[in-house]
């Protein structure tokens, strides 16, 4: 009998459970592992593919049009997005930079998928408002490593597990701001739907949606960066991309190749959040 | 009511109540057995909204709910349309029970007969004023084409044509509620239901849209339902009173009759006893400051106002109203003949400020030994009105509906 555990208690068996419950799932849940591994693989692929399609040099003025239409035509973040681009291209990190965005964008869109769905579920009801809180606040307090751990186990390793500790791990603020959004609706503006007979889908579509955009869209920016937070420490279960010549040179203490390419994810990553913030700027004051 | 003619019954509200709270049943119990408000509190937790309330609106009147906040005034018109439900009593609006109706039938109700006015305007901030207008219309599925057609008929009856496409945010209060008041005319519904439609605007802006209200009634015939918290408001705007304390109606009759006959201590205390010096400030008697004059301008222009206004003294402000002080006319002719080119030399500075929110009580006494009129200002001594004597004594006189005459 040691000094630390005076009294020989049974030790209570959580981690057993949960092991004995992964069985079960792998054992008995396989078929659905597999179909969401086919379709997010095909999602991924797809998104791969459009990026990759061109060369470099003829994508990375597209990249540019694109930016400058959807941030309504600021041309400053355009260029310097081009700039930026073209110094992943010269770098040699093109590939690996369109495979991190893949991953970036299909992941974000399966969790906002599921995210602003729940987020207008928990607005609009209290009971499944305060479980999906106490979730929340579990899956953001858990170390984002622990989740890589069941995506490798119902999935293996690639780019798919990666996929999934993505999906999960950016998937909270989207919930919560979608949530907050139509919570944060002056009562009147709630009461002129119902007072004007308004259906509770047309509630949703005319009144709680478009006015709680900006605060969705905050969401939407928030699940993007962490989105791409966790695809590059996805690399750890063999996810692709700039998240793995970050960890190549890790492991073989290569400074060169980390810093690199840790810069382009900061590339990648600036361009992501300031389309998103104008995004939000667009929702508040759309003319 | 002892008239003439049989007015039409529009809504008959028989003996309502409202509990809030988990178990309203025997709160409702314990009223019903003459236990007070507080008593019921008290004992169950449950608090009393609305108590065993009675009354009749006939068809195309203004009927005003008035009492102090706290009262059941607003918890009172959202029974009307169910967005807040009885506990018990029954609410038939021409000929029909709204309290029994269920989800679709009450739905239906509020698309076609009961249109709402907000307190703070409540427009849908990412829409148009046109599309704010037409939202009631787009929920009952109407043709984008038709329901812009109405919006823009409905907009033009509150003076608003040329907004449509403005957004909410580039209007001023008074515009914002001219597009509530419009969305509400849009459905064409029979029945409007105002709550504190007019409190959250400027004083001089809300005389203008109260008259604008009874103009727009003589004209529609509509049955209002006006909610407000200000005895000069429900005087001027009720073809009837119902003035409301803890969830009942203590009186209800024109606003003569409740003047003249208060029926109890509360409602001659909160007609009589309130001493209209104290409760009315300087913004409910002001007059628009109009003419005015430039500090850049010269005597011949003054003269010219003071003639075409037939006045005898003008308030002269800066660009951005600030008051600067006043001129009188024989100050002015002087002038004209001494041919200076300015004002300077003439003005008067040293007024007596009356800030928007000095009751008349401290006002009068200021009036009475002034020889012009007295300028009122906000914070930034910007001019927001003038007071003339017969205003205060026509305000004392309750003389509200009556244009004010200097």
């Amino acid at each position: 009998m040691s000094l630390d555990y005076p009294i020989d208690l049974p030790k209570i068996p959580i981690g057993q459970l949960v092991s004995d419950i992964v069985d079960w799932i792998e054992a008995n849940l396989g078929w659905l592992l597999d179909g969401i591994t086919e379709v997010l693989r095909f999602l991924l692929n797809g998104f791969q593919d459009i990026l990759t399609l061109l060369p470099p040099l003829a994508m990375i003025p597209i990249l540019g049009i694109i930016i400058y239409l959807i941030t309504r035509k600021d041309l400053r973040l355009a260029l310097l997005s081009i700039a930026g681009l073209l110094l992943i291209w010269n770098l040699q990190l093109w590939s690996h930079a369109m495979m991190t965005l893949a991953l970036v964008i299909s992941s974000t869109i399966i969790a906002l998928l599921i995210g602003i769905p729940l987020g207008i579920l928990a607005a609009n009801n209290d009971t499944i408002n305060a479980g999906i809180r106490v979730l929340l606040d579990f899956m953001q307090t858990m170390p984002s490593f622990v989740y890589l751990i069941p995506a490798v186990i119902f999935f293996s390793l690639g780019n798919v597990p990666g996929m999934i500790a993505t999906v999960v791990f950016a998937m909270p603020p989207a919930i919560r701001l979608t949530n907050l959004g139509i919570r944060q609706i002056p009562v009147e503006l709630i009461e002129v739907s119902d007072a004007f007979g308004a259906t509770p889908q047309q509630k949703l579509i005319k009144v709680q949606l478009p006015v709680a955009m900006p605060t969705i869209m905050a969401g939407v920016n928030q699940c993007i960066m962490l989105a791409l937070s966790m695809v590059v420490i996805a690399s750890m279960i063999g996810a692709g991309g700039l998240g793995y010549q970050v960890l190549v040179g890790i492991q073989r203490v290569n400074i060169a190749m980390g810093f690199e390419a840790g810069l382009a994810i900061v590339i990648i990553a600036i361009i992501l959040d300031r389309i998103t913030q104008g995004l939000i700027k667009t929702g508040k004051t759309r003319e | 009511m002892e008239n003439e003619y049989e007015p039409e019954v529009q809504i008959d509200v028989n003996k309502l109540s409202k509990i809030f709270g988990s178990r309203p049943e025997k709160a409702l119990q314990m009223l019903r057995d003459g236990q007070s408000k507080n008593e019921i509190l008290e004992k169950t937790g449950q608090t009393v909204g609305l108590n065993d309330i009675s009354f009749q609106v006939f068809k195309g009147e203004i009927f005003v709910l008035m009492g102090l906040s706290g009262c059941g005034k607003s918890t009172l018109l959202r029974c009307l349309n169910r967005l807040i439900d009885p506990t018990a009593g029954s609410i038939v609006i021409n000929g029909n029970d709204i309290v029994t109706m269920n989800d679709d039938e009450i739905r239906e109700f509020r698309r076609k007969q009961a249109g709402m006015i907000f307190q703070n305007f409540a427009l849908l901030p990412h829409r148009t004023v046109l599309d704010n207008v037409a939202f009631g219309l787009e929920i009952q599925g109407i043709e984008l084409e038709e329901r812009h057609r109405k919006a823009a008929e409905a907009l033009n009856l509150v003076g608003l044509a040329g907004y449509e496409q403005s957004m909410p945010d580039q209007l001023s209060g008074g515009m914002k509620q001219r597009v509530g008041l419009a969305r509400a005319l849009a459905s064409d519904a029979e029945i409007l239901l105002m709550d504190e439609a007019f409190s959250a605007l400027d004083p001089l802006i809300r005389r203008d849209m109260q008259d604008e209200l009874i103009d727009l009634q003589e004209r529609l015939n509509k049955t209002i339902i006006f909610v407000t918290h200000d005895l000069d408001e429900a005087l001027k705007l009720g073809t009837r009173i119902a003035l409301m304390k803890d969830g009942k109606i203590i009186q209800i009759g024109t606003s003569e009759e409740i003047l003249m006959n208060p029926s109890n201590d509360y409602v001659e205390r909160f007609v009589a006893d309130v001493d209209m010096t104290r409760v009315l400030t300087a913004q409910d008697v002001m007059k628009k400051a109009d003419p005015v004059i430039s500090c850049k301008s010269g005597p011949r222009l003054a003269a010219r106002l003071m003639k075409e206004y037939g006045i005898s003294s003008l308030f002269v402000v800066t660009q951005h109203r600030l008051l600067k002080g006043i001129v009188q006319i024989d100050d002015v002719v002087e002038a004209v003949k001494n041919d200076h080119k300015t004002l300077e030399n003439i003005v008067i500075n040293d007024l007596p400020q009356i800030h928007l929110n000095t009751p008349l009580g401290e006002i009068i006494p200021i009036i009475a030994d002034s020889k012009f009129p007295l300028p009122v200002v906000d914070e930034d001594t910007r001019l927001k009105g003038i007071i003339v004597r017969g205003s205060v004594l026509s305000a004392l006189a309750r003389k509200e509906s009556e244009p004010i005459v200097a």
